[in-house]
């Protein structure tokens, strides 16, 4: 991969970083507020259908894990396996690809 | 052996700032696995209330709640983290670095209460 390209992965890498630090902090806070008391489908669903706001803020979500988990896992197989080259940017690209639908898919199922 | 060629490879691992390299990876990794398999069970939602009733069910056994709890401490051990690299890397050098090392556990730390108390 060319070093332009190399530098494209690293700005996406932290871009992505500062939007999911964002989100994270949300996150964590929705989890704590939701889990008490427990958790039923009735109440999860009926906080979540037709809420337009939070399936844009999650969808944004999947979208900045969907890009900074692969360069992450990426950067870990080149360091820790020492494996490059086109076989591993491809699964690289096809882990976000399938993040990214298996994340719209659950937004579309908690907020449509 | 072992011990010399570990030593060797991470030269650095008797600093703090090691340790917060690997638990960055480590979550980091961890939480990478875990999506899918978050993603699949909120799927679950597509099929109806019933399905995800059924996977909530499942997600009452302790063991469960314990890997929960597991993972909160992961996605909060990469948050804190990754806001120590976001700063190192874009903001003016600190000498403070075991410090913010300190407050990053720390606010991990809070959040894992905070979750646990949620549970109680």
């Amino acid at each position: 991969m060319s070093a332009r390209a190399e530098t494209g992965l690293w700005l996406a890498q932290r871009l992505s970083a500062a939007v999911l630090a964002l989100c994270v902090l949300v996150h964590l806070v929705t989890i704590v507020l939701a889990v008490q008391g427990g958790l039923t489908a009735v109440e999860i669903l009926g906080r979540t259908h037709g809420n337009a706001a939070w399936a844009a803020f999650y969808a944004t979500f999947v979208l900045a894990a969907a890009i900074h988990a692969p360069i992450g896992l990426r950067a870990v197989a080149r360091e820790v396996l020492g494996w490059r080259g086109p076989a591993l940017e491809a699964a690289a690209a096809a882990l976000g690809v399938a993040l990214a639908a298996m994340g719209w898919r659950a937004v579309a199922g908690l907020f449509a | 052996m072992r011990a010399a060629g570990a030593a060797s490879r991470w030269p650095a691992r008797g600093h703090a700032g090691f340790w917060a390299f690997a638990a960055h990876r480590i979550s980091g990794v961890a939480l990478t696995l875990f999506l899918p398999a978050h993603f699949w069970a909120l799927g679950q939602a597509i099929q109806g209330e019933a399905a995800l009733d059924g996977f909530l069910r499942w997600a009452e056994r302790p063991s469960v709640k314990a890997a929960e709890v597991a993972l909160v401490v992961l996605l909060a051990t990469h948050l804190t983290g990754g806001l120590r690299l976001l700063a190192i890397e874009f903001l003016p050098w600190s000498d403070r670095q075991k410090t913010i090392l300190a407050l990053a556990a720390g606010a991990t730390l809070a959040v894992a209460l905070a979750f646990l108390l949620s549970l109680i």
